[in-house]
């Protein structure tokens, strides 16, 4: 499976992560040989196997339906890169503007 | 060309938990911005989620109810995209195997109409938080108090072939969340939200055409603009020729138009997978038969008790049972005045003509009317007991209705009472006679419709209070005499 | 005194021989000391741990004390602790200060540990050289030349310079027992779900456990006794009861089976870590064990099938990072989008690009069932091999890595290579299964782990083995010069 830089910036997007343009090749490179590792995993037969998500048997437990969080407004707008009145701040949507 | 159309609704119901589906943050409406965002709610490192044992019961509750399979078996899975309302950048949802699949709902279209309405499936998630729009320095605010509260998307088949279906099965479905109280139905609050999926094809095609998603429609008579818009649109789009994209709209009530979402995402890649912080949900058949014994009364089975019990017919029974509260309201009042079935019909009759009237007019909801039961059954007995007429009680109703109060001191107060002594109408109707003397010779000569003029001259003089059937009675010997 | 055992110190402690404060400086001396050289430590938390340990000393005095109150140790930095900066070796968490502290970190302090300062690792636990860090490579008190190993390589410099007699550290892939073979160290990744993963900064959810590392099996038993256990804001932590681990070490290996994997000693192994694997066959032979030869037939699949599993896991896990609601934000965002890509690109290290972008190929539409599905599958496949083995043995024998610690900056153009060298680590995983890394041996010099696999739950006799393999051999005693 090869890689090419506009796949690099296509999965780059979806994952939401800015790449320089000159370390693209590299990345290109890099995931091409890693999905050349993952594709080995073709040559195990796996017909009517169930796929397994977590390694125990174990089943969900679920907890009473009960408010046990206080407000910690505070605590967490103390670590946020910007918050006004009791609000986080993000720089605004811009395709929304035209909608 | 001949146009059917074709519909579908996504239901988003809250559910009225105390706290959120995977945190012990507190869900309540309205809260100051933040506060009941917990560390689980808001993302942060290394937090981890744990599911509310109360929405199992009520996603349980709700399969039972519309007659689907409850999965023993059901599994959380991510959905990913990012967003800022979605701190995690993931939502908590369930993708290949929903806790209810199957079911159905009868909806009662007119007097003589029911439809059933297949429901493909409804899973458990969680809501996202909200992003306020107005200008902080160019930045847009983020609340994430909704975050991570739980909802149940109810998904219907596409059954519907009209607004009007669309709005029936829509409050039918309303109706039934409430009965369970699994969700308050508050659509002002967002607490019952509808997505549409509108289509159309010719009339006859078994292909559906393709569908556009219509966001956003949160009240019942919006879902049938909405749709209305979308179909209009649609067909509009056909006839000359272009094709319908398949998209996300949002509905603008303002403008009562629908527009184009600008896509979140060129194509949205989801990249759904098993939650790996959650293990998959497994329900017993025991527990599932425990919930089933405590499923309430629900609207059919109260619609068919109305229909044996006050000797109802169908529709009525089927108008009262639409609404919770207006069942309740209905029982409450008939309890109240006595339970005789000519009451149980007139207390029908008010409760679905003059009371529901008056509350669409002010829109109000049946459990916000400032008529309460106590006060309409204490009308409805005067009216039983020949105290006043129909007439008068609409009269004292409205006194009711804008004052408040009971109706034995209006009926006191006005001097309201109904004339009943053969006595005292009968000199009336000998005044009425006397002052119209061509009248009344022309009555006797074969003009049969006079007899209506002299009623009213009659009511007019007792200001309606007389007993209409004396009225009746005694005017005729009196003219015929 | 950083080179008495953990069982020494808490009966110093006992005997009022020395204080929680004395020893607490000892070693806080020892990281000023050593540390800019080794740079084990992202935080050191001075106040912290002297406050921790002048609690401690005053829990004694109350005749409160458990066995490792007033003992000194280090979290790595995947523990969000209260107050105290959390990085994860991140530069998108370098301003990060959690207000919640993880079980792990609670548990610890209930006992009465003392907390000198948190580890560096590679970044989000993403490698196995630590040298994925923001804050720096980590060097191997062996030869500072190598790499400690990773991902856990703070902690496992810090142990191994006696620095802290204890630390934590997480297993996602081998990231405890990888840097325990490399730096002569103690490391146990218990079974899935025995140890709280709350609070601690996921990488792959379903793969990650946390664990103790130390100088010896009866250290680590100690620290794992405080560590293991139920909590209820772990949704895949087992309701399970915690055998006391340091009771049964004692017991002897007679009739012990140990299978050995024929693929563990294939080609890739490195011959002379194969000869002291085999010499540590023989000597748990000669304590009673019985060898047997068994088969892993799905072994070739291990690596392939880990680096599908983890980076999809993790490309979600690490969507959160999103400048939004805490961490770095990138300077002046233009938009929305800018500041998730910006926040995100600058924000983390080549690896764990490396690793988003391969699970978010393995996760998108077209490719999900060809990858993603078809690992989960062989992960199926993987735990048959382990449990036809437990029918045949009681635990399973193999080495840790297939070779030594290697140069700082070898392998770094090449990070196949270095998947590649998971191979012994990462099924354990994928399987849930406990397993521990122990000295076994030296080459040239530098320190060789032998691995011992469990069926689930049995890190009680894990610990037993190695603790018998302890009591005839020495190699668990030997400390790097200088420290």
């Amino acid at each position: 499976m090869s890689i090419s830089e506009s796949d690099v910036l296509n999965i780059a997007h979806l994952a939401r992560l800015e790449i320089e343009t000159t370390d693209i090749p590299k990345y290109a490179q890099d995931l091409s040989s890693i999905l050349e590792l993952v594709e080995q995993m073709q040559t195990q037969n796996t017909d009517q196997i169930v796929p397994m998500a977590h390694p125990l048997n174990a089943t969900q437990r679920l907890r009473e339906d009960n408010v046990t969080e206080p407000n910690q407004r505070d605590l967490a707008m103390a670590i946020a890169p910007a918050a006004e009145a009791g609000l986080y701040l993000v720089p605004k949507v811009i395709e929304e503007q035209d909608a | 060309m001949e146009w059917e159309v074709v519909i579908g609704l996504e239901v988003h119901a809250q559910l009225a938990t105390q706290s959120k589906i995977f945190s012990g943050a507190a869900t309540a409406y309205g809260a100051e911005p933040n506060t009941q965002a917990c560390m689980i709610d808001l993302g942060l490192p290394g937090v981890l989620p744990v599911l509310n044992k109360d929405v199992v019961r009520m996603a349980t509750k709700f399969g039972l109810s519309v007659g689907a399979k409850v999965s023993q078996r059901s599994v959380f899975a991510r959905k990913n995209y990012f967003y800022p309302d979605l701190p995690k950048g993931y939502q908590i949802s369930q993708y290949e195997l929903p806790i209810v699949e199957g079911g159905q709902l009868e909806i009662q279209l007119d007097e003589n109409t029911s439809k059933v309405i297949g429901i493909t499936r409804a899973h458990l998630e969680e809501d996202a938080g909200k992003s306020l729009h107005e200008d902080f320095h160019g930045m847009t605010g983020i609340d994430l108090n909704r975050a991570g509260t739980p909802l149940l998307e109810i998904v219907s088949e596409p059954d519907m072939r009209s607004a009007k279906e669309a709005v029936a099965y829509l409050k039918a479905l309303h109706s039934l969340v409430r009965y369970l109280g699994i969700c308050d139905g508050n659509m002002q609050e967002g607490s019952f939200r509808c997505d549409a999926n509108v289509s159309i094809r010719p009339k006859g095609q078994k292909e559906f055409g393709t569908r556009t998603e219509t966001k956003n429609v949160n009240s019942f008579r919006f879902v049938e603009r909405a749709i209305n818009y979308e179909v209009d649109r649609q067909i509009d789009l056909l006839e000359s020729g272009g094709k319908v994209m398949q998209e996300t709209r949002l509905y603008d009530a303002n403008k009562n138009q629908t527009r184009t979402m600008r896509s979140k995402e060129e194509a949205n890649d989801y990249r759904y997978f098993p939650d790996p912080d959650l293990l998959p949900l497994e329900i017993s058949s025991e527990y599932i038969e425990e919930v089933r014994k405590e499923l309430p009364e629900l609207p059919h089975e109260k619609r068919q008790r109305f229909q044996q019990q006050y000797a109802l017919n169908a529709y009525d029974a089927s108008v009262l049972v639409s609404s919770l509260d207006m069942a309740d309201y209905f029982e409450a009042v008939v309890n109240t005045v006595g339970s005789g079935n000519k009451a149980a019909k007139l207390v029908a009759n008010w409760v679905m003509g003059d009371l529901s009237a008056a509350l669409n007019k002010d829109l109000l909801d049946i459990s916000e009317s400032p008529v309460k039961a106590s006060q309409l059954a204490g009308l409805i007995k005067r009216i039983v007991d020949n105290t006043i007429s129909g007439k008068i009680a609409k009269i004292i109703f409205e006194t009711l209705w804008q004052e408040g109060g009971d109706t034995d001191s209006i009926i006191e107060k006005q001097g309201l009472k109904q004339i009943t002594d053969t006595g005292a109408i009968e000199k009336i109707i000998d005044e009425v006679i006397a002052s119209n003397p061509q009248q009344l010779e022309q009555y006797r000569s074969g003009k049969d419709k006079l007899f209506g003029f002299f009623v009213g001259q009659t009511m007019q003089a007792t200001k309606g209070k007389a007993n209409p059937q004396q009225v009746n009675e005694l005017l005729k010997k009196k003219l015929d005499g | 005194m950083h080179t008495k055992s953990v069982a020494e110190l808490a009966t110093d402690l006992g005997s009022k021989k020395i204080s929680s404060v004395e020893l607490t400086q000892h070693f806080l001396k020892r990281i000023q000391q050593h540390d800019n050289d080794l740079n084990s430590f992202i935080t050191v938390c001075e106040e912290r741990a002297l406050a921790d340990a002048k609690a401690a000393d005053e829990m004694r005095q109350q005749g409160k004390a458990g066995p490792l109150t007033g003992i000194p140790m280090a979290q790595k930095d995947i523990f969000c602790t209260k107050g105290i900066k959390t990085t994860c070796a991140s530069k998108i968490l370098s301003n990060f200060v959690a207000p919640y502290d993880a079980t792990v970190v609670e548990r610890c302090q209930q006992a009465g540990l003392v907390m000198l300062g948190k580890t560096n690792m590679d970044e989000f636990a993403m490698g196995s050289t630590n040298e994925n860090s923001y804050y720096g490579a980590v060097k191997n008190p062996w030869d500072q030349t190598c790499v400690t190993g990773g991902s856990s390589g703070g902690s496992a410099a810090a142990v191994a310079a006696g620095l802290t007699p204890l630390a934590t550290g997480t297993d996602t892939g081998g990231s405890i027992r990888q840097p325990s073979a490399l730096c002569n160290l103690t490391g146990i990744k218990p079974t899935y779900g025995r140890v709280s993963r709350y609070g601690m900064i996921a990488y792959a959810s379903s793969l990650d456990q946390g664990g103790p590392m130390g100088r010896s099996a009866h250290d680590i038993a100690l620290l794992l006794q405080t560590m293991a256990g139920f909590d209820p804001k772990d949704s895949t932590s087992i309701e399970r009861e915690v055998p006391d681990y340091p009771a049964t070490l004692e017991a002897k290996l007679d009739g012990l089976r140990i299978g050995l994997p024929k693929e563990y000693f294939a080609t890739g192994l490195d011959a002379n870590v194969a000869n002291v694997i085999d010499q540590c066959a023989k000597n748990l032979e000669k304590l009673g064990a019985k060898l047997l030869e068994i088969a892993l037939p799905t072994t070739a699949s291990h690596v392939p099938t880990y680096y599908v599993i983890a980076p999809a896991e993790a490309s979600s896990n690490l969507s959160r990072y999103d400048g939004a609601r805490y961490g770095m934000r990138c300077e002046d965002p233009k938009n929305l989008e800018d500041m998730y890509k910006r926040s995100r690109g600058e924000g983390f290290g080549a690896e764990v690009k490396r690793r988003i972008m391969v699970g978010t190929y393995a996760l998108s539409a077209g490719y999900y069932d060809a990858y993603y599905l078809k690992a989960q599958k062989i992960r199926r496949l993987i735990c048959d091999d382990f449990n036809n083995a437990f029918k045949e043995v009681d635990v399973i024998l193999g080495p840790t890595y297939p070779t030594t610690a290697f140069k700082i900056g070898e392998k770094l153009q090449d990070p196949v290579s270095l998947y590649l060298a998971d191979i012994y680590t990462i099924a354990v995983n994928l399987a849930g299964l406990p397993a521990l890394s122990m000295p076994a041996g030296f080459n040239k010099g530098l320190p060789i782990g032998a691995q011992l696999i469990g069926n689930y739950f049995t890190e009680a006799q894990l610990l037993n083995v190695a603790h018998q393999y302890q009591q005839a051999t020495d190699w668990h005693h030997k400390l790097a010069e200088g420290y």
